[in-house]
Protein backbone atom coordinates (compact mmCIF):
# COMPACT_ATOMS: atom_id res chain seq x y z
CA UNK A 1 0.00 0.00 0.00
CA UNK A 2 2.96 2.29 0.56
CA UNK A 3 3.77 2.26 -3.14
CA UNK A 4 4.24 5.77 -4.43
CA UNK A 5 1.38 6.85 -6.62
CA UNK A 6 2.12 9.16 -9.54
CA UNK A 7 0.37 12.34 -8.66
CA UNK A 8 -2.38 13.27 -11.02
CA UNK A 9 -2.46 16.97 -11.79
CA UNK A 10 -5.74 18.47 -10.72
CA UNK A 11 -7.69 19.99 -13.52
CA UNK A 12 -9.22 23.29 -12.52
CA UNK A 13 -12.89 23.59 -13.33
CA UNK A 14 -12.35 26.97 -14.91
CA UNK A 15 -10.17 25.37 -17.56
CA UNK A 16 -13.06 23.19 -18.68
CA UNK A 17 -13.99 25.23 -21.74
CA UNK A 18 -12.02 23.14 -24.21
CA UNK A 19 -9.88 24.39 -27.05
CA UNK A 20 -10.44 27.78 -28.50
CA UNK A 21 -11.36 26.68 -32.04
CA UNK A 22 -14.47 24.66 -31.17
CA UNK A 23 -15.40 26.81 -28.24
CA UNK A 24 -18.09 28.95 -29.76
CA UNK A 25 -20.05 26.00 -31.19
CA UNK A 26 -19.66 24.07 -27.97
CA UNK A 27 -20.94 27.04 -25.98
CA UNK A 28 -23.92 27.51 -28.27
CA UNK A 29 -24.77 23.82 -28.00
CA UNK A 30 -24.43 24.04 -24.22
CA UNK A 31 -26.70 27.03 -23.96
CA UNK A 32 -29.23 25.48 -26.31
CA UNK A 33 -29.45 22.10 -24.58
CA UNK A 34 -29.41 23.65 -21.11
CA UNK A 35 -32.25 25.97 -22.12
CA UNK A 36 -34.28 23.02 -23.42
CA UNK A 37 -33.55 21.22 -20.16
CA UNK A 38 -34.75 24.21 -18.17
CA UNK A 39 -38.00 24.26 -20.14
CA UNK A 40 -38.62 20.66 -19.10
CA UNK A 41 -37.79 21.49 -15.50
CA UNK A 42 -40.22 24.40 -15.53
CA UNK A 43 -42.89 22.17 -17.04
CA UNK A 44 -42.24 19.51 -14.40
CA UNK A 45 -42.37 22.05 -11.60
CA UNK A 46 -45.58 23.60 -12.88
CA UNK A 47 -47.01 20.09 -13.02
CA UNK A 48 -45.85 19.40 -9.48
CA UNK A 49 -47.60 22.49 -8.20
CA UNK A 50 -50.73 22.45 -10.35
CA UNK A 51 -51.65 18.79 -10.76
CA UNK A 52 -54.38 17.57 -8.44
CA UNK A 53 -53.17 14.24 -7.02
CA UNK A 54 -50.04 12.33 -6.14
CA UNK A 55 -50.01 10.18 -9.25
CA UNK A 56 -50.23 12.93 -11.83
CA UNK A 57 -47.65 14.94 -9.86
CA UNK A 58 -45.33 11.96 -9.95
CA UNK A 59 -45.95 11.71 -13.65
CA UNK A 60 -44.90 15.34 -14.12
CA UNK A 61 -41.85 14.99 -11.89
CA UNK A 62 -40.38 11.75 -13.13
CA UNK A 63 -40.91 12.32 -16.81
CA UNK A 64 -40.32 16.01 -17.31
CA UNK A 65 -37.56 16.45 -14.75
CA UNK A 66 -35.57 13.44 -15.83
CA UNK A 67 -35.74 14.56 -19.43
CA UNK A 68 -34.66 18.02 -18.25
CA UNK A 69 -31.76 16.52 -16.34
CA UNK A 70 -30.75 14.60 -19.44
CA UNK A 71 -30.69 17.79 -21.48
CA UNK A 72 -28.69 19.56 -18.75
CA UNK A 73 -26.16 16.73 -18.75
CA UNK A 74 -26.03 16.86 -22.54
CA UNK A 75 -25.45 20.61 -22.45
CA UNK A 76 -22.73 20.25 -19.83
CA UNK A 77 -21.06 17.50 -21.84
CA UNK A 78 -20.02 20.14 -24.39
CA UNK A 79 -18.08 21.87 -21.63
CA UNK A 80 -16.36 18.71 -20.39
CA UNK A 81 -12.59 18.57 -20.83
CA UNK A 82 -12.51 14.88 -21.76
CA UNK A 83 -14.40 11.65 -22.33
CA UNK A 84 -14.05 10.65 -18.67
CA UNK A 85 -16.14 13.61 -17.60
CA UNK A 86 -18.71 12.93 -20.31
CA UNK A 87 -18.96 9.33 -19.15
CA UNK A 88 -19.42 10.59 -15.58
CA UNK A 89 -22.20 12.91 -16.67
CA UNK A 90 -23.88 10.05 -18.49
CA UNK A 91 -23.56 7.90 -15.38
CA UNK A 92 -25.03 10.65 -13.20
CA UNK A 93 -28.03 10.82 -15.49
CA UNK A 94 -28.43 7.04 -15.63
CA UNK A 95 -28.25 6.73 -11.84
CA UNK A 96 -30.68 9.60 -11.37
CA UNK A 97 -33.08 7.86 -13.76
CA UNK A 98 -32.89 4.57 -11.88
CA UNK A 99 -33.25 6.30 -8.51
CA UNK A 100 -36.13 8.50 -9.65
CA UNK A 101 -37.92 5.56 -11.21
CA UNK A 102 -37.59 3.52 -8.04
CA UNK A 103 -38.61 6.41 -5.81
CA UNK A 104 -41.63 7.15 -8.02
CA UNK A 105 -42.76 3.51 -7.80
CA UNK A 106 -42.45 3.55 -4.02
CA UNK A 107 -44.20 6.89 -3.58
CA UNK A 108 -47.02 5.67 -5.82
CA UNK A 109 -47.36 2.44 -3.81
CA UNK A 110 -47.35 4.36 -0.54
CA UNK A 111 -49.96 6.75 -1.91
CA UNK A 112 -52.08 3.81 -3.03
CA UNK A 113 -51.88 2.26 0.44
CA UNK A 114 -52.57 5.64 2.01
CA UNK A 115 -55.64 6.08 -0.15
CA UNK A 116 -56.99 2.75 1.10
CA UNK A 117 -56.32 3.78 4.65
CA UNK A 118 -58.02 7.12 4.25
CA UNK A 119 -61.22 5.51 3.04
CA UNK A 120 -61.51 3.19 6.01
CA UNK A 121 -62.54 5.47 8.87
CA UNK B 1 -22.98 39.70 -11.42
CA UNK B 2 -24.35 36.29 -12.39
CA UNK B 3 -22.44 34.74 -9.52
CA UNK B 4 -23.94 37.26 -7.11
CA UNK B 5 -27.42 36.53 -8.42
CA UNK B 6 -26.76 32.82 -7.92
CA UNK B 7 -25.66 33.48 -4.34
CA UNK B 8 -28.74 35.55 -3.60
CA UNK B 9 -31.05 32.86 -5.01
CA UNK B 10 -29.19 30.13 -3.13
CA UNK B 11 -29.36 32.07 0.14
CA UNK B 12 -33.08 32.72 -0.34
CA UNK B 13 -33.75 29.05 -1.07
CA UNK B 14 -31.72 28.00 1.98
CA UNK B 15 -33.70 30.27 4.26
CA UNK B 16 -37.05 29.29 2.76
CA UNK B 17 -36.29 25.58 3.10
CA UNK B 18 -35.14 26.10 6.68
CA UNK B 19 -38.24 28.13 7.45
CA UNK B 20 -40.46 25.41 6.03
CA UNK B 21 -38.59 22.81 8.09
CA UNK B 22 -38.92 24.76 11.32
CA UNK B 23 -42.31 26.43 11.02
CA UNK B 24 -44.10 24.62 8.19
CA UNK B 25 -47.34 22.79 8.88
CA UNK B 26 -47.05 19.09 9.53
CA UNK B 27 -44.12 17.06 10.72
CA UNK B 28 -43.73 15.04 7.53
CA UNK B 29 -43.46 18.19 5.45
CA UNK B 30 -40.86 19.53 7.88
CA UNK B 31 -38.75 16.41 7.42
CA UNK B 32 -38.98 16.62 3.64
CA UNK B 33 -37.99 20.27 3.62
CA UNK B 34 -35.09 19.48 5.91
CA UNK B 35 -33.82 16.98 3.33
CA UNK B 36 -34.18 19.62 0.61
CA UNK B 37 -32.31 21.97 2.90
CA UNK B 38 -29.46 19.43 3.16
CA UNK B 39 -29.11 19.34 -0.63
CA UNK B 40 -29.03 23.15 -0.75
CA UNK B 41 -26.37 23.29 1.97
CA UNK B 42 -24.25 20.87 -0.06
CA UNK B 43 -24.69 23.23 -3.00
CA UNK B 44 -23.55 26.14 -0.84
CA UNK B 45 -20.41 24.24 0.11
CA UNK B 46 -19.70 23.52 -3.54
CA UNK B 47 -20.21 27.22 -4.21
CA UNK B 48 -17.62 28.04 -1.55
CA UNK B 49 -15.21 25.70 -3.29
CA UNK B 50 -15.11 23.27 -0.36
CA UNK B 51 -15.74 20.14 -2.41
CA UNK B 52 -14.76 17.76 0.39
CA UNK B 53 -17.34 19.31 2.72
CA UNK B 54 -19.90 19.39 -0.07
CA UNK B 55 -19.45 15.64 -0.59
CA UNK B 56 -19.78 14.97 3.14
CA UNK B 57 -22.84 17.21 3.41
CA UNK B 58 -24.54 15.67 0.37
CA UNK B 59 -23.94 12.14 1.65
CA UNK B 60 -24.66 12.79 5.32
CA UNK B 61 -26.77 15.93 5.58
CA UNK B 62 -29.05 15.14 2.68
CA UNK B 63 -28.68 11.37 2.49
CA UNK B 64 -28.30 9.59 5.81
CA UNK B 65 -30.00 12.28 7.91
CA UNK B 66 -32.95 12.08 5.55
CA UNK B 67 -33.22 8.31 5.99
CA UNK B 68 -32.88 8.72 9.74
CA UNK B 69 -35.60 11.35 10.02
CA UNK B 70 -38.00 9.59 7.66
CA UNK B 71 -37.54 6.36 9.59
CA UNK B 72 -38.15 8.19 12.87
CA UNK B 73 -41.27 9.77 11.44
CA UNK B 74 -42.43 6.35 10.31
CA UNK B 75 -41.90 4.87 13.77
CA UNK B 76 -43.79 7.71 15.42
CA UNK B 77 -46.60 7.46 12.92
CA UNK B 78 -47.03 3.72 13.39
CA UNK B 79 -47.85 4.50 16.99
CA UNK B 80 -49.91 7.61 16.31
CA UNK B 81 -47.36 9.95 17.82
CA UNK B 82 -46.61 12.15 14.84
CA UNK B 83 -49.29 14.80 15.38
CA UNK B 84 -47.52 18.12 15.57
CA UNK B 85 -49.03 20.38 18.21
CA UNK B 86 -47.53 23.42 16.50
CA UNK B 87 -45.37 26.01 18.15
CA UNK B 88 -45.56 27.54 21.59
CA UNK B 89 -43.93 30.53 23.22
CA UNK B 90 -43.36 32.01 19.80
CA UNK B 91 -42.67 35.60 20.83
CA UNK B 92 -39.92 34.61 23.20
CA UNK B 93 -38.45 32.16 20.68
CA UNK B 94 -38.60 34.70 17.85
CA UNK B 95 -36.75 37.26 19.95
CA UNK B 96 -34.14 34.67 20.87
CA UNK B 97 -33.66 33.51 17.27
CA UNK B 98 -33.54 37.02 15.84
CA UNK B 99 -31.09 38.09 18.55
CA UNK B 100 -28.70 35.24 17.76
CA UNK B 101 -29.00 35.85 14.00
CA UNK B 102 -28.30 39.55 14.42
CA UNK B 103 -25.35 38.89 16.71
CA UNK B 104 -23.84 36.47 14.19
CA UNK B 105 -24.43 38.92 11.36
CA UNK B 106 -22.72 41.65 13.36
CA UNK B 107 -19.87 39.29 14.24
CA UNK B 108 -19.32 38.52 10.57
CA UNK B 109 -18.58 42.14 9.77
CA UNK B 110 -16.56 42.55 12.96
CA UNK B 111 -14.26 39.64 12.15
CA UNK B 112 -10.57 40.50 12.12
CA UNK B 113 -8.70 40.15 8.85
CA UNK B 114 -8.14 36.49 7.99
CA UNK B 115 -4.89 35.16 9.38
CA UNK B 116 -2.59 33.93 6.67
CA UNK B 117 0.02 32.42 8.99
CA UNK B 118 -1.75 29.09 9.53
CA UNK B 119 -2.42 28.72 5.84
CA UNK B 120 1.22 29.38 5.02
CA UNK B 121 2.35 26.92 7.69
CA UNK B 122 -0.03 24.32 6.29
CA UNK B 123 1.19 24.85 2.73
CA UNK B 124 4.82 24.55 3.76
CA UNK B 125 4.15 21.39 5.79
CA UNK B 126 2.02 19.73 3.11
CA UNK B 127 4.88 18.11 1.16
CA UNK B 128 5.77 16.13 4.31
CA UNK B 129 2.20 15.05 5.02
CA UNK B 130 2.20 12.01 2.74
CA UNK B 131 -1.01 13.05 0.99
CA UNK B 132 -1.69 15.82 -1.47
CA UNK B 133 -5.21 16.77 -0.36
CA UNK B 134 -4.72 19.34 2.40
CA UNK B 135 -8.03 18.42 4.06
CA UNK B 136 -6.99 14.77 4.32
CA UNK B 137 -3.59 15.92 5.57
CA UNK B 138 -5.24 17.94 8.35
CA UNK B 139 -7.64 15.12 9.25
CA UNK B 140 -5.17 12.26 9.36
CA UNK B 141 -1.80 13.85 9.97
CA UNK B 142 -1.69 17.35 11.39
CA UNK B 143 -4.77 17.07 13.58
CA UNK B 144 -5.13 13.30 13.66
CA UNK B 145 -5.75 13.30 17.40
CA UNK B 146 -9.08 15.07 16.78
CA UNK B 147 -10.02 12.48 14.19
CA UNK B 148 -9.07 9.59 16.46
CA UNK B 149 -11.22 10.95 19.26
CA UNK B 150 -14.04 11.59 16.83
CA UNK B 151 -14.02 8.01 15.62
CA UNK B 152 -14.41 6.99 19.25
CA UNK B 153 -17.21 9.52 19.78
CA UNK B 154 -19.12 7.80 16.98
CA UNK B 155 -18.81 4.49 18.81
CA UNK B 156 -19.93 6.12 22.04
CA UNK B 157 -23.01 7.48 20.27
CA UNK B 158 -23.79 3.99 18.96
CA UNK B 159 -23.45 2.45 22.43
CA UNK B 160 -25.68 5.17 23.87
CA UNK B 161 -28.21 4.49 21.12
CA UNK B 162 -28.24 0.78 21.89
CA UNK B 163 -28.86 1.56 25.54
CA UNK B 164 -32.28 2.82 24.49
CA UNK B 165 -33.31 -0.68 23.45
CA UNK B 166 -35.97 -2.26 25.61
CA UNK B 167 -34.80 -5.23 27.63
CA UNK B 168 -36.88 -7.67 25.68
CA UNK B 169 -35.51 -6.42 22.37
CA UNK B 170 -31.84 -6.62 23.28
CA UNK B 171 -31.03 -9.80 21.37
CA UNK B 172 -33.17 -8.88 18.37
CA UNK B 173 -31.99 -7.61 15.03
CA UNK B 174 -31.33 -3.88 14.86
CA UNK B 175 -33.99 -1.53 13.61
CA UNK B 176 -37.49 -2.19 12.44
CA UNK B 177 -38.18 -5.03 10.03
CA UNK B 178 -38.39 -3.85 6.45
CA UNK B 179 -41.28 -4.69 4.24
CA UNK B 180 -39.75 -4.78 0.79
CA UNK B 181 -41.58 -7.05 -1.62
CA UNK B 182 -39.13 -9.73 -2.75
CA UNK B 183 -39.45 -9.06 -6.48
CA UNK B 184 -40.33 -5.38 -6.22
CA UNK B 185 -38.55 -2.32 -7.51
CA UNK B 186 -36.81 -1.65 -4.20
CA UNK B 187 -35.36 -5.15 -4.18
CA UNK B 188 -34.04 -4.66 -7.73
CA UNK B 189 -32.72 -1.23 -6.84
CA UNK B 190 -31.05 -2.72 -3.78
CA UNK B 191 -29.29 -5.17 -6.06
CA UNK B 192 -28.17 -2.61 -8.64
CA UNK B 193 -26.92 0.18 -6.43
CA UNK B 194 -24.78 -1.34 -3.64
CA UNK B 195 -22.07 -2.66 -6.00
CA UNK B 196 -21.84 0.79 -7.57
CA UNK B 197 -21.87 2.32 -4.08
CA UNK B 198 -19.04 0.05 -3.03
CA UNK B 199 -17.03 1.09 -6.05
CA UNK B 200 -17.75 4.76 -5.54
CA UNK B 201 -17.06 4.63 -1.80
CA UNK B 202 -13.70 2.94 -2.34
CA UNK B 203 -12.93 5.44 -5.08
CA UNK B 204 -13.70 8.35 -2.76
CA UNK B 205 -11.34 7.02 -0.10
CA UNK B 206 -8.59 6.31 -2.62
CA UNK B 207 -8.92 9.62 -4.43
CA UNK B 208 -9.14 11.45 -1.09
CA UNK B 209 -5.39 11.15 -0.71
CA UNK B 210 -4.61 13.60 -3.47
CA UNK B 211 -7.93 14.78 -4.78
CA UNK B 212 -11.38 15.35 -3.32
CA UNK B 213 -12.82 12.68 -1.10
CA UNK B 214 -11.71 10.86 2.00
CA UNK B 215 -12.57 8.27 4.63
CA UNK B 216 -15.64 10.10 5.91
CA UNK B 217 -17.20 10.63 2.51
CA UNK B 218 -16.34 7.14 1.29
CA UNK B 219 -17.51 5.58 4.54
CA UNK B 220 -20.81 7.41 4.28
CA UNK B 221 -21.40 6.16 0.75
CA UNK B 222 -20.64 2.62 1.92
CA UNK B 223 -23.02 3.07 4.85
CA UNK B 224 -25.72 4.24 2.47
CA UNK B 225 -25.17 1.17 0.28
CA UNK B 226 -25.42 -1.09 3.33
CA UNK B 227 -28.60 0.65 4.44
CA UNK B 228 -30.11 0.25 0.99
CA UNK B 229 -29.34 -3.46 0.97
CA UNK B 230 -30.95 -3.75 4.40
CA UNK B 231 -34.00 -1.72 3.44
CA UNK B 232 -34.44 -3.78 0.30
CA UNK B 233 -34.55 -6.89 2.47
CA UNK B 234 -31.47 -8.37 0.81
CA UNK B 235 -29.37 -8.28 3.93
CA UNK B 236 -30.77 -8.65 7.41
CA UNK B 237 -29.53 -6.12 9.96
CA UNK B 238 -27.17 -7.68 12.51
CA UNK B 239 -27.82 -8.34 16.19
CA UNK B 240 -25.78 -6.41 18.74
CA UNK B 241 -23.37 -9.19 19.65
CA UNK B 242 -22.26 -10.28 16.17
CA UNK B 243 -18.50 -10.67 16.07
CA UNK B 244 -18.01 -9.61 12.46
CA UNK B 245 -19.87 -6.34 13.02
CA UNK B 246 -18.18 -5.70 16.34
CA UNK B 247 -14.81 -6.10 14.64
CA UNK B 248 -15.84 -3.75 11.83
CA UNK B 249 -16.97 -1.17 14.37
CA UNK B 250 -13.71 -1.05 16.28
CA UNK B 251 -11.30 -1.72 13.38
CA UNK B 252 -10.71 1.96 12.58
CA UNK B 253 -10.00 3.18 16.12
CA UNK B 254 -7.84 0.09 16.78
CA UNK B 255 -5.72 0.64 13.66
CA UNK B 256 -5.56 4.34 14.48
CA UNK B 257 -4.38 3.76 18.06
CA UNK B 258 -1.94 1.07 16.91
CA UNK B 259 -0.39 3.47 14.41
CA UNK B 260 -0.26 6.11 17.11
CA UNK B 261 1.53 3.73 19.47
CA UNK B 262 4.01 2.75 16.77
CA UNK B 263 4.68 6.47 16.41
CA UNK B 264 5.16 6.78 20.16
CA UNK B 265 7.58 3.85 20.29
CA UNK B 266 9.55 4.35 17.08
CA UNK B 267 9.11 7.86 15.78
CA UNK B 268 9.17 9.88 18.97
CA UNK B 269 5.57 10.69 19.80
CA UNK B 270 1.98 9.44 19.76
CA UNK B 271 0.60 9.74 16.22
CA UNK B 272 3.85 11.16 14.88
CA UNK B 273 4.22 10.32 11.18
CA UNK B 274 7.63 10.62 9.55
CA UNK B 275 7.31 11.80 5.93
CA UNK B 276 8.75 8.59 4.51
CA UNK B 277 6.02 6.40 6.05
CA UNK B 278 3.21 8.92 6.19
CA UNK B 279 1.42 7.84 3.01
CA UNK B 280 1.34 4.17 3.92
CA UNK B 281 0.26 4.77 7.50
CA UNK B 282 -2.43 7.21 6.46
CA UNK B 283 -3.80 4.75 3.91
CA UNK B 284 -3.87 2.01 6.54
CA UNK B 285 -5.70 4.27 8.99
CA UNK B 286 -8.09 5.48 6.30
CA UNK B 287 -8.95 1.94 5.23
CA UNK B 288 -9.74 0.89 8.77
CA UNK B 289 -11.54 4.11 9.48
CA UNK B 290 -13.68 3.81 6.35
CA UNK B 291 -14.89 0.35 7.34
CA UNK B 292 -15.65 1.50 10.89
CA UNK B 293 -17.38 4.68 9.76
CA UNK B 294 -19.48 2.74 7.27
CA UNK B 295 -20.53 0.20 9.91
CA UNK B 296 -21.11 2.78 12.64
CA UNK B 297 -23.14 5.18 10.53
CA UNK B 298 -25.26 2.39 9.05
CA UNK B 299 -26.06 1.01 12.51
CA UNK B 300 -26.69 4.51 13.90
CA UNK B 301 -29.24 5.17 11.19
CA UNK B 302 -30.86 1.72 11.50
CA UNK B 303 -31.48 2.47 15.18
CA UNK B 304 -31.77 0.35 18.31
CA UNK B 305 -33.16 -3.19 18.14
CA UNK B 306 -36.95 -3.44 18.13
CA UNK B 307 -39.07 -6.29 19.31
CA UNK B 308 -41.19 -6.35 16.20
CA UNK B 309 -38.83 -8.56 14.18
CA UNK B 310 -40.08 -12.00 13.24
CA UNK B 311 -43.38 -11.43 14.98
CA UNK B 312 -46.55 -9.76 13.82
CA UNK B 313 -47.20 -6.05 14.31
CA UNK B 314 -45.72 -3.76 16.89
CA UNK B 315 -48.78 -4.01 19.13
CA UNK C 1 -21.74 43.09 -0.24
CA UNK C 2 -20.25 40.12 -2.06
CA UNK C 3 -21.30 36.50 -2.38
CA UNK C 4 -19.43 35.49 0.74
CA UNK C 5 -21.21 38.13 2.82
CA UNK C 6 -24.56 36.92 1.53
CA UNK C 7 -23.80 33.31 2.41
CA UNK C 8 -22.52 34.30 5.85
CA UNK C 9 -25.57 36.42 6.57
CA UNK C 10 -27.91 33.66 5.43
CA UNK C 11 -25.94 31.26 7.63
CA UNK C 12 -26.59 33.65 10.54
CA UNK C 13 -30.28 33.63 9.66
CA UNK C 14 -30.24 29.82 9.57
CA UNK C 15 -28.79 29.69 13.08
CA UNK C 16 -31.45 32.14 14.21
CA UNK C 17 -34.18 30.02 12.62
CA UNK C 18 -32.76 26.97 14.33
CA UNK C 19 -32.77 28.70 17.71
CA UNK C 20 -36.35 29.78 17.10
CA UNK C 21 -37.37 26.24 16.25
CA UNK C 22 -35.50 24.82 19.21
CA UNK C 23 -37.39 27.13 21.56
CA UNK C 24 -40.81 27.24 19.89
CA UNK C 25 -41.42 23.78 18.42
CA UNK C 26 -43.33 21.45 20.68
CA UNK C 27 -42.89 18.18 18.83
CA UNK C 28 -39.50 16.82 19.85
CA UNK C 29 -38.62 15.53 16.37
CA UNK C 30 -38.95 19.04 15.06
CA UNK C 31 -36.58 20.19 17.74
CA UNK C 32 -34.03 17.70 16.46
CA UNK C 33 -34.48 19.30 13.02
CA UNK C 34 -34.00 22.75 14.50
CA UNK C 35 -30.91 21.64 16.36
CA UNK C 36 -29.46 20.40 13.08
CA UNK C 37 -30.24 23.76 11.50
CA UNK C 38 -28.23 25.51 14.20
CA UNK C 39 -25.33 23.17 13.58
CA UNK C 40 -25.27 23.42 9.80
CA UNK C 41 -25.75 27.19 9.93
CA UNK C 42 -22.74 27.50 12.20
CA UNK C 43 -20.69 25.23 9.93
CA UNK C 44 -21.60 27.39 6.96
CA UNK C 45 -20.68 30.57 8.86
CA UNK C 46 -17.39 29.03 9.93
CA UNK C 47 -16.65 27.84 6.40
CA UNK C 48 -17.44 31.27 4.95
CA UNK C 49 -15.12 32.84 7.52
CA UNK C 50 -12.43 30.41 6.42
CA UNK C 51 -12.97 31.36 2.78
CA UNK C 52 -12.12 35.03 3.19
CA UNK C 53 -8.52 34.50 2.15
CA UNK C 54 -9.70 34.38 -1.45
CA UNK C 55 -8.21 30.97 -2.26
CA UNK C 56 -11.11 28.70 -1.36
CA UNK C 57 -12.01 27.50 2.10
CA UNK C 58 -9.06 27.01 4.42
CA UNK C 59 -8.42 23.25 4.80
CA UNK C 60 -8.34 23.36 8.61
CA UNK C 61 -11.93 24.59 8.99
CA UNK C 62 -12.90 22.15 6.24
CA UNK C 63 -11.49 19.24 8.20
CA UNK C 64 -13.15 20.39 11.41
CA UNK C 65 -16.47 20.85 9.62
CA UNK C 66 -16.33 17.38 8.05
CA UNK C 67 -15.82 15.78 11.44
CA UNK C 68 -18.52 18.07 12.77
CA UNK C 69 -21.02 16.93 10.15
CA UNK C 70 -20.36 13.29 10.98
CA UNK C 71 -20.70 13.92 14.72
CA UNK C 72 -23.89 15.89 14.07
CA UNK C 73 -25.33 12.82 12.36
CA UNK C 74 -24.37 10.64 15.33
CA UNK C 75 -25.94 13.16 17.71
CA UNK C 76 -29.09 13.30 15.57
CA UNK C 77 -29.34 9.52 15.53
CA UNK C 78 -29.13 9.47 19.31
CA UNK C 79 -31.54 12.38 19.58
CA UNK C 80 -34.07 10.75 17.28
CA UNK C 81 -33.88 7.49 19.22
CA UNK C 82 -34.42 9.43 22.45
CA UNK C 83 -37.41 11.19 20.89
CA UNK C 84 -38.94 7.87 19.83
CA UNK C 85 -38.31 6.32 23.24
CA UNK C 86 -39.73 9.37 25.02
CA UNK C 87 -42.73 9.49 22.72
CA UNK C 88 -43.55 5.84 23.44
CA UNK C 89 -43.41 6.41 27.17
CA UNK C 90 -45.07 9.80 27.53
CA UNK C 91 -45.97 11.34 24.20
CA UNK C 92 -44.02 13.27 21.59
CA UNK C 93 -43.91 16.58 23.47
CA UNK C 94 -42.42 17.60 26.76
CA UNK C 95 -44.96 17.22 29.57
CA UNK C 96 -44.95 20.78 30.92
CA UNK C 97 -45.87 22.14 27.53
CA UNK C 98 -48.73 19.96 26.41
CA UNK C 99 -50.99 17.24 27.73
CA UNK C 100 -49.46 13.80 27.40
CA UNK C 101 -52.05 12.37 25.05
CA UNK C 102 -51.58 14.03 21.67
CA UNK C 103 -54.75 15.24 20.07
CA UNK C 104 -55.45 13.27 16.91
CA UNK C 105 -54.70 16.09 14.52
CA UNK C 106 -56.16 15.22 11.14
CA UNK C 107 -52.89 15.62 9.29
CA UNK C 108 -51.87 12.37 7.68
Amino acid sequence: MARAIPKKPRRPLSAACGNSAGMAWGDIASIGFTAVGLVFFVAGTVGLIRFPDVFSRLHALTKADNLGLGFLALGLAFQAPGWTEIAMLAMVWALALVAAGTAAQMVARAALAEGDKDERP
Amino acid sequence: MMALAFDVVLAALLILAALAAVAGRGLFRAVIFFIVYGVLVALAWARLGAVDVALAEAAIGAGLTGVLLLAAHGRLRREGLEADPGAGGQGFAAIGGAGVALALGWAWFALPEPATATRAALDSALPDAGVGNPVTAVLLNFRSFDTLLESIVLLAALVALWMLARDGAWGERLGLPQHARPGGVLASFGRVLPPLGLLFGAFLVWSGADDNGGAFQGGTVLAASLLLAMMAGLYLPPRIGERLWQSALVLGPVVFIACGLVGALVWGGFLVLPPAYAKGVILAIETGLTISIAATLALLVIGPPEQAHNSGGAA
Amino acid sequence: MNGLDILALSASALVGLGIYGLLAARHLLRRVLAFNLVGSGLFLWFGAAGARGGVGVDPIPQALIITGIVVALAASALGVALVVAHARLSGPTLPEEAPCDPEPDNRA
